[in-house]
């Protein structure tokens, strides 16, 4: 799984005190350790468990992810910018990895 | 047809007419044992309060062709100040081999206490949203989504 890449989609600009919105997509197999390979074996878990969301460094949000959560999640939340900033988002993966997207923006008054 | 806990022998043999009559989804529903599993579960989420009904929105399709990817959209009516935000929504699937789906935990910072995933859904249920403000209230909805083809282990 060295191809897990997140796609982000966050408006470059905003005015200052606007909700927008973030939406975020990452390619995983969000594996749920109930299914069997052609053996019987079963296959292991291996989920993204965390999803945390960063603006300036200051938590905004954090998800909880089960096995419920479709293969490559798709997740998307609302963010009021009061002023111009870094976001930053990582997503957990149950092998101790983390996967990281940033995005900037820029508030206008 | 929901609390079938305390069902009369009548009730049963409503129910399976109903069954003959109404269509296949009735067949593949939770059994009680993971209905009572989802509940234990939200219990302990929610330090055993007791949710009251309303405030939280959950939107799904109301039928899913394919459980394995299934949007939903959850949210509350809340200022999302300081002083008055959603803290936290559950979701939880009462018929899925694990009810936990997922937790998001809100700030003000979000501005707006709503957000979307994809989801699987292993057969017909309901699928609970609970939310958790910062007074300490908890609110919680259900809604029902008829599975076509189920989307856990396969």
């Amino acid at each position: 799984m060295t191809d897990v890449k997140p796609r982000i989609k966050v408006p470059k600009t905003a005015k200052k005190g606007e909700i927008v919105e973030i939406k975020t997509l990452v390619s995983h197999v969000m594996e749920t350790g109930q299914r069997k390979d052609a053996e019987g074996k079963t296959i292991p878990r291996k989920i993204i468990n965390r999803f945390t969301c960063e603006y300036n460094g200051k938590p905004v949000c954090e998800m909880i992810l089960h096995p419920a959560i479709s293969a490559n999640p798709y997740i998307s939340l609302f963010l009021k910018v009061e002023e111009s900033g870094t976001l930053t988002m990582a997503w957990h993966d149950d092998d101790g990895s983390v996967y990281k997207a940033e995005s900037k923006i820029d508030v206008t008054a | 047809m929901k609390e079938r806990s305390a069902a009369s022998r009548r009730q049963v043999i409503k129910g399976a007419s109903a069954l003959a009559l109404g269509g296949v989804w009735l067949a593949g529903r939770p059994a009680e044992a993971d209905v009572a599993k989802a509940q234990k579960l939200l219990g302990e989420l929610i330090g055993g309060k007791t949710p009251q009904e309303g405030k939280v929105r959950l939107e799904m399709p109301q039928i899913a062709e394919n459980g394995q990817t299934v949007p939903l959209t959850a949210a509350v009516d809340s200022p999302m100040t300081p002083n008055d935000y959603c803290k936290a929504i559950h979701i939880l699937a009462e018929g899925n081999p694990e009810a936990a789906v997922c937790t998001f935990k809100f700030s003000p910072a979000n501005g707006r206490a709503e957000f979307s995933t994809r989801m699987r859904l292993a057969q017909t249920q309901n699928v609970w949203a609970v939310a958790e403000m910062s007074d300490g209230s908890v609110w919680m909805t259900k809604t029902e989504v008829k599975v076509t083809i189920g989307g856990c282990g396969g």
